[in-house]
């Protein structure tokens, strides 16, 4: 036991808050994740995470807790993608590039502003890799009360949410506000990316929110069974990589340990991977998908059409306008 | 603003911003907005790599952005795209972090890889840049009719014999060759802006596609000029000017789009060719 | 049976070579036959209908002829040749277009695509591909937005476009994936009216999928018929016959004809399987 868990794992309080703040930006960002790959919308959640860069490279500008950056900014990312569009599958792309852009270079200032003003040292390291073994324990209340509400943003919308990401013109014929649902599951978003931003650091954090989702996603086509594996997974990778970092003050002979965020998205990385290998699919019976039938064959095609063409609105039939 | 050691800046500029046209009218075509700012994410670590072994940092930045490309291109093709390129996105950061983090200069390292320092372009770095701006430019032209194709019909484009993926990995290694001459001038994270601002502007003014590359290229020059001034004057990072003003070309395209959209129906309207009534088009 | 023999039914015009001919082909994709030892020829301007419900196997037969798919079983001769990877001889006009109206690009730079769009390199401007544009664009009616933006067009303008596109490399076969799925019933009788000159004019043979052969009935020369993976190929009345697709459904069809049209529906013997039917009244399984 004692080369797997170098002396003191257990005893150190930065690991315990780094296992608890992990853990929880783990759980929260896996179940919001399944949802984002689901609707395909893997760049809207990624643009957010440099959304909430500008936030929290702000937050350490005017000296507040860098989480309230992410999250703030995250949600007034989330709604300026909104207003201009995101939602529609056309030129949602260039939409979402947009206002990524537009906050890198915001990032970018703050980032500039917070080093020369020397207020503080290490800021774009900080903001951009996360530090999670030097999180104050304080931040856990606030941590806890900003994945209870983005939780339970999604359970509230689940059923609509769930419809809207697999058939937006079903969900709107039955009645579902899919706007206003879309918006809703933006806000969840825009808190998971700020929760793991403070966790593994804010370019990082797409790792947490897509690897795991993803990689359930590859495993089951059940999307209860997606949203606990990718928790597992979600939660696995972070604590391992808290463990390896920690270890590796011991491995590494020149006191450099390598850091936890690189190794947590390592982790997720061979996690996909993995989850892709025949042994495994055979394992958890999910064959890749295969063209079944003309229907079918259309319908994929038709996906990888609309995820970058236009959709028109006259004569289309509702497969096709699936948010994909 | 004009001074000798300003004189790069503006000569690297102007070399990178013809690139970010000229690819960039693609990139928006193929609505490959989140590969084009992922690639230049993932060279970040062949940048830190090479600050780390001391080799070439246009070597390091080459390398990881071909291999960011080659991974998209393939692993895409089974899984979902958009998933693949984000997780390919943060594998470059996270192995980039791994290398800055044994280097002695961390802090101003990584921000002017993020971000970009023009004013730090030496003279011996002008060449390769040039180079490689030339490959791309021809790269890209070469490419042109299929790539054209392949972005508009592609099952046309696959039924004449060019392949899908083929072109997907053409074109995104191209992509990645001209991010890989621009990162250390503009910055990974904002190259992105100059390739998807412009183009988005340029596609909103003309119906013609070689026109609007060329209008693409005039934008970017304009853009990434004014951004230079700018940052002089404020002495503020030019990523922040790029970032803004490539939202602005966007937006200034966004307006002319809806405009003309709306002279369009007019005119048609006049004609007497009145749109499709949508209840006959359910037969 | 039908599917065996109708690849060696006589003809009625004496002259035609074989365009396409498609020999005892067999597609299984995980795990599922999609194409069942499928057989039929198309001669040189001819117009064949290809028909059949969705997942009878359509565009998977024109994926097959195009080169895409890979067939299990059997081949696919052009002219009597094996097919090569890149060949201008198929023109093929797909099912669904998506053009994006913000897509900076005239119908005629399609069409222009049309004449090289594979090959490398910028197109020079010259005189005479404009005029071959210009031709083409007007043998499909197409003048009028021949500068229009091509994502502002109206479906069956965007399908003229891409017919042109399909036709200015001189193919000698066309094929078409449920063109007419889209469009409002003028447009498509437009369309067809369109196809049907250029295959009667330019002896260009058509072969053109779709779930309702009425709107054919007057152009078709030939009908091959898809159910279940399976095929019959013929002329209209050789194929749309009772007996034929009873034996090609596995089940008994009636056919019935009225005022010149088709309809085909399960025949009384055919049970069906669902409980909630409600008084085994004979649920039409479709209507051609």
């Amino acid at each position: 036991m004692h080369w797997v868990f170098e002396p003191g794992f257990f005893s150190s309080e930065p690991v315990h808050v780094a296992l608890v703040i992990g853990g929880i930006a783990a759980v929260v960002s896996a179940v919001v994740g399944v949802f984002t790959v689901l609707r395909g919308q893997s760049f809207a959640g990624h643009a957010l995470t440099d959304v909430s860069t500008a936030g929290g490279s702000g937050a350490l500008l005017v000296g507040i807790s860098p989480l309230l950056g992410f999250v703030g900014f995250g949600l007034l990312g989330a709604g300026a993608m909104d207003a201009i569009g995101v939602q529609r599958v056309r030129g949602r792309d260039l939409a979402t590039g947009i206002v990524l852009g537009a906050a890198t270079g915001l990032a970018a200032l703050f980032l500039f502003l917070d080093t020369t003003s020397g207020a503080t040292t290490g800021a774009t390291q900080q903001i951009l890799f996360g530090s999670i073994f030097t999180l104050d324990p304080s931040e856990i209340p606030i941590v806890v009360v900003f994945s209870i509400v983005a939780v339970g943003m999604i359970a509230a919308l689940y059923r609509p949410l769930l419809l809207a990401s697999t058939d937006t013109d079903l969900a709107a014929a039955r009645g579902v506000p899919v706007r206003l649902v879309a918006l809703g599951f933006m806000a969840a978003l825009a808190v998971a990316v700020g929760l793991s931003a403070l966790a593994i650091g804010a370019i990082l954090s797409t790792a947490l929110l897509i690897g795991p989702a993803a990689t359930a996603l590859r495993l089951t086509n059940r999307i209860g069974a997606a949203l606990v594996a990718a928790v597992v997974i979600g939660v696995g990778v972070t604590w391992l990589g808290v463990l390896l970092s920690y270890d590796s003050y011991y491995w590494v002979s020149d006191q450099n340990a390598v850091p936890v965020s690189s190794l947590i998205v390592g982790l997720v990385f061979v996690a996909y991977l993995l989850s892709g290998l025949p042994a495994i699919r055979r394992l958890t019976g999910r064959r890749t998908v295969m063209v079944v039938t003309e229907a079918e064959e259309a319908r994929l095609r038709g996906q990888r059409v609309s995820s970058r063409a236009a959709v028109r609105s006259d004569g289309d039939s509702p497969r096709s306008r699936r948010v994909l | 603003m004009f001074s000798s050691f300003m004189t790069n800046a503006w000569i690297v500029a102007t070399i990178v911003a013809p690139v970010a046209g000229v690819v960039g009218f693609f990139v928006v075509l193929r609505g490959a907005a989140f590969p084009a700012h992922a690639i230049p994410n993932s060279a970040f670590a062949g940048a830190a790599a090479a600050n780390v072994f001391g080799f070439s940092a246009l070597l390091g930045l080459g390398a990881f952005a071909a291999a960011a490309a080659f991974g998209i291109a393939t692993l895409g093709r089974r899984g979902r795209n958009d998933a693949v390129t984000a997780l390919i996105l943060v594998l470059g950061l996270a192995i980039g972090a791994v290398f800055l983090s044994s280097s002695s200069e961390y802090e101003p390292q990584l921000y002017s890889l993020l971000f970009g320092e023009v004013l730090g372009v030496s003279t011996t770095e002008l060449w390769p840049v040039a180079g490689l701006a030339l490959g791309c430019i021809v790269a890209t032209l070469f490419l042109y009719r299929p790539l054209l194709l392949a972005s508009t019909v592609p099952d046309v484009a696959e039924a004449r014999g060019v392949s899908r993926y083929g072109m997907e990995l053409a074109f995104l290694l191209v992509l990645a060759a001209a991010t890989a001459m621009t990162v250390p001038v503009v910055g990974a994270l904002l190259i992105f802006s100059l390739m998807i601002g412009p183009p988005a502007a340029a596609r909103a003014l003309t119906d013609r596609p070689p026109l609007a590359i060329v209008l693409s290229v005039c934008i970017a020059l304009v853009t990434v000029w004014v951004a230079i001034a700018s940052s002089y004057q404020t002495n503020w990072p030019i990523g922040f000017f790029v970032g803004a003003f490539g939202a602005f070309d966007y937006g200034v395209g966004r307006v002319w789009a809806a405009g003309r959209r709306s002279r369009t129906v007019r005119k048609r309207g006049r004609e007497g060719d009145a749109p499709i009534d949508p209840s006959m088009v359910m037969a | 049976m039908p599917r065996t023999s109708a690849a060696r039914t006589p003809r009625d015009h004496a002259d035609t070579a074989e365009v396409l001919e498609v020999d005892h082909v067999s597609v299984s994709l995980g795990g599922r036959q999609i194409l069942d030892n499928v057989s039929f020829t198309v001669g040189a301007g001819e117009f064949t209908g290809l028909i059949g419900s969705n997942g009878a196997g359509k565009t998977t037969l024109l994926r097959v002829i195009l080169g895409l798919q890979h067939p299990g079983a059997g081949r696919v001769l052009l002219s009597g040749r094996a097919r090569r990877r890149r060949t201008a001889s198929v023109g093929y006009v797909p099912q669904k277009v998506l053009l994006d109206p913000d897509t900076p690009m005239r119908a005629r730079d399609l069409v222009g695509l049309g004449l090289d769009g594979q090959r490398f390199g910028m197109p020079l401007p010259s005189a005479t591909r404009r005029a071959k544009v210009d031709e083409m664009l007007k043998a499909v009616d197409a003048e009028r937005f021949a500068d229009a933006r091509i994502g502002n067009l109206s479906g069956g303008e965007q399908q003229r476009v891409l017919i042109a596109h399909a036709l200015i490399a001189r193919p000698r076969l066309l094929l078409l994936d449920e063109p007419l799925a889209n469009l409002d019933l003028r447009s498509g009788q437009e369309i067809i009216a369109l196809l049907h000159g250029i295959a009667v004019e330019h002896r260009i043979a058509i072969l053109l999928s779709a779930h309702e052969m009425n709107a054919l009935l007057p152009v078709m020369n030939r009908v091959v018929y898809l159910a279940g993976g399976r095929a019959a190929a013929g002329t209209t009345d050789e194929v749309v016959r009772s007996d034929v697709l009873t034996g090609l459904y596995g089940h008994h069809v009636d056919v019935l004809r009225v005022h010149g049209r088709v309809i085909v529906v399960a025949g009384p013997q055919f049970e069906s399987d669902d409980a909630s039917e409600p008084d085994g009244h004979d649920p039409i399984i479709h209507v051609s």
